[in-house]
């Protein structure tokens, strides 16, 4: 009933759809009673030579015609079609997605099941486990983290054995399941020329070329402006909070002295969505494992 | 002649008549090009020349550039031979036509550099919104007002279709553009969501069924028996057809909202409808081919009667595609997939394109003062790179769509996709280069058919040919 602010939009739909659908089968028996003359014209003439024959109309075409009619309404009543009457058969199209859905979750659960107690290490020494992590990873990861995990600006690479959360099973179970808000706070009331000062500094840590004096002013910024409080005394980032090691040299938004800038001045915010709901523990699971394997491998 | 016998305004058709073929050779070319960037995305050459904006360029010059034009003269030419009366509507003729060049050059340039409402086959930005509806009223008052000065009781079955194209396309257009300006340049449609979602495909569907069918049976009507030289074989058919034809056409539209937020019971009905019209349109194949019967002979030599009759081929052919793709399971597979671009060129080369070139190449020699075209031969060899271009595209669509759409809806014994959205693309590829080739087959028919025309034109002189009087006039 949702569909309509009130009951006689309901009956209008109702009535206009028979209404419609029994006019043509009107429409032809009126005009299949008509007096035919076969192979003799209508007795018009237009521009010399046009004319029409009072031929009857194909019975096979007729027939069509009113085969295509009872289907239309013989469908009508057994699906929904008319107003909001659900139709005999009560199918719905989220009814169908749902029971589809169900079937396959129900076909496919034996073979997540037998992985669900098993520790990540193992699951991902797995070969046909490994298989279907895989096929998981190119259906949902693929798109944000490259169909060979090696990332991309914004998007961490999953292969390098580096991570903002940490890389052991239950922290990667996390960060699939629960999803994770990264958010780097704008820092521009510290004035463009320290901020120069702190991007050299963290160029610095990382072994990269660098202006050596504005690295020693970056260094005591770097203290006296906070960035110790997530980052740590020693720039080597927080795992809790996703906070950055800035001294590996690996960058998620890129290394040169103006993307660093940028990071600081304006902050950066970032976003792993949560898959719980969606894709539910069995294959955040496999998942998991797969991730796991993609910096363990050979180990 | 006589100064006072009254003729046939034929300089308005003449116009239209070569602006058909130019505007053709435009249209299709564009296509060849954007069938080309899916081949080679290198050809995507900044923003004004990138896919996104070449595609509403090539939709809006074959629809209503090529389509229209053609509509225009057929519908001009005929209305004034089944009427037996000169055109009415004195300035309003001439208006229809530059007012018409004026649209199609705007959407030109519009388009191109972005300035687009985002509704597909209804593009085009209010300020031209409003000068096609004043071109289209000049339109209805043109025809219309032939009609009302007719010299015989009877209105000829040709113009009934012609009739209901225009006053459907009105009501469409209309309904569909309403939006709110908020620039010369930007304007907002007044629907929003699934509503709009619905308004424009009720416009979108209803363009193929009134404009590209409607308006094309018009055509079909008159010249199919006049080449023919034969009766149309059923008025009564024709009775039947029209009414049912445009009555259930305007409820197939929600079934390109299959499996949407549109509400089941509106896709249901959508769905039914479709079905439904599968004998009114066949009603109009039949009745054109079967006034061939007794005449069959003449298909073996007059090229433009393979033309029309072949039109009606693929005509019958994509109306019975049609219905099957609105079936809901059906569907499932086809939709997104390159089998609808097929079905629609099926429609749109096959039926549209070809009943035009013939109603054209039926029309070029009478309005230059020739007796027929400069080449029979090369429109007998338009005819054939034509249908095997067609036939190139559709099969190629066909084969590529299905693919697509088994490769999407394919899962692994986990549950997994089978294959990612890349490899179905990567799949495609070998089916859209063979596109291209169908696609350029097509256009170098409609080159020939523009040398020929030319060459018709040439030294040849336009007559104003008087009035034919009606026969057996008895008032």
């Amino acid at each position: 009933m949702a569909d309509f602010v009130n009951g006689f939009w309901n009956m209008y739909v109702i009535v206009i759809v028979l209404v419609s659908i029994l006019a043509c089968a009107v429409l032809l028996y009126i005009q299949g009673k008509a007096k035919f003359t076969p192979g003799k014209t209508m007795g018009h003439v237009w521009d010399d030579t046009l004319e029409e024959y009072n031929n009857p109309m194909p019975k096979w075409w007729s027939w069509m015609f009113i085969i295509t009619v009872v289907f239309g309404l013989v469908y009508l009543v057994l699906f929904p079609g008319l107003g909001a009457l659900p139709g005999v058969l009560g199918w719905s199209s989220v009814g169908q997605y749902k029971i589809e859905r169900a079937r396959m979750d129900e076909a496919v659960q034996p073979l997540f099941q037998k992985y669900e107690a098993m520790p990540i290490p193992a699951v991902a020494a797995d070969k046909q486990a490994m298989e279907m992590g895989k096929r998981l990873y190119l259906t949902y990861c693929m798109q944000c983290h490259g169909a060979d995990a090696r990332g991309a600006k914004g998007f961490p690479n999953l292969t390098d054995g580096d991570w903002l959360y940490g890389g052991e099973p239950d922290q990667l179970k996390q960060t699939i399941a629960e999803g994770r808000m990264g958010v780097m706070p704008p820092h521009a009331q510290l004035g463009a020329d320290t901020i120069k000062d702190l991007a050299n500094y963290v160029r610095a840590m990382s072994g990269l070329p660098n202006d050596a004096v504005r690295a020693a002013k970056g260094k005591e910024a770097f203290t006296s402006a906070g960035c110790i409080g997530c980052h740590g005394p020693d720039g080597k980032g927080n795992l809790a909070i996703g906070a950055p090691n800035l001294t590996d040299n690996v960058w998620l938004y890129g290394s040169s002295e103006a993307t660093i800038i940028q990071t600081i001045t304006d902050g950066r915010q970032n976003k792993m969505p949560a898959w719980k709901a969606f894709l539910g523990d069995a294959k955040i699971q496999l998942l998991a494992a797969y991730v796991y394997s993609l910096s363990h491998q050979g180990k | 002649m006589s100064g006072t016998q009254t003729t046939y305004n034929d300089k308005v058709v003449r116009q239209f008549a070569v602006m058909t073929v130019i505007w053709g050779i435009v249209g299709m070319l564009v296509g060849v090009i954007i069938a080309a960037q899916l081949v080679w995305p290198e050809l995507n050459i900044g923003p004004w020349l990138h896919f996104g904006r070449l595609r509403p360029l090539h939709t809006n010059a074959v629809i209503f550039a090529f389509g229209g034009c053609a509509l225009f003269a057929t519908s001009y030419w005929v209305v004034q031979r089944t009427c037996h009366t000169r055109l009415w509507g004195g300035p309003l003729i001439p208006f229809t036509f530059w007012g018409w060049q004026l649209i199609i050059l705007l959407a030109a340039v519009t388009l191109p550099l972005g300035i687009t409402t985002g509704k597909e086959y209804a593009e085009l930005e209010w300020p031209i919104d409003i000068l096609i509806t004043l071109v289209w009223v000049a339109y209805a008052v043109v025809f219309f007002g032939t009609i009302a000065v007719r010299k015989v009781s009877h209105i000829y079955v040709a113009n009934w279709f012609f009739g209901a194209f225009i006053i459907a396309v009105a009501l469409l257009h209309l309904g569909n553009s309403a939006e709110m300006p908020v620039s010369l340049t930007k304007s907002y449609s007044m629907y929003s969501g699934v509503q709009d979602a619905m308004v424009q495909w009720w416009y979108g569907h209803n363009a193929v069924g009134f404009f590209l069918t409607a308006g094309f049976l018009g055509m079909m009507y008159y010249f199919v028996p006049k080449q023919a030289g034969r009766p149309v074989y059923s008025y009564r058919l024709s009775v039947v057809h029209f009414w049912a034809l445009i009555f259930t056409y305007m409820w197939a539209g929600p079934h390109h909202l299959h499996y949407t937020a549109l509400p089941d019971w509106t896709q249901s009905i959508g769905m039914v409808f479709s079905l439904i019209l599968l004998a009114p349109s066949w009603g109009g194949m039949i009745n054109g081919i079967m006034t061939l019967s007794g005449a069959w002979h003449k298909l073996r030599d007059d090229p433009i009667l393979k033309f029309l009759i072949t039109s009606l081929s693929f005509y019958g052919m994509s109306t019975f595609e049609g219905p099957m793709m609105s079936i809901k399971t059906v569907n499932a597979l086809s939709h997104y997939t390159d089998w609808t671009v097929g079905h629609v060129h099926s429609g749109a080369l096959g039926w549209v394109a070809m009943v035009s070139i013939g109603s054209i190449y039926y029309l070029l020699p009478k309005l230059f003062g020739k007796t027929e075209m400069y080449s029979t031969k090369l429109v007998t060899t338009h005819f054939w790179i034509a249908t095997i271009g067609t036939v190139l595209y559709i099969a190629s669509m066909w084969i590529a769509g299905v693919m697509q759409g088994l490769m999407w809806r394919a899962v692994n014994a986990d549950g997994t996709l089978a294959y990612s959205f890349v490899e179905s693309v990567k799949g495609s590829y070998p089916f859209w280069a063979i596109r291209v080739l169908g696609g350029a087959l097509f256009l170098t028919g409609m080159l020939i058919m523009a040398y020929n025309m030319f060459k018709t034109i040439a030294g040849g002189k336009t007559v104003d040919v008087p009035v034919v009087a009606p026969a057996g006039h008895h008032a």
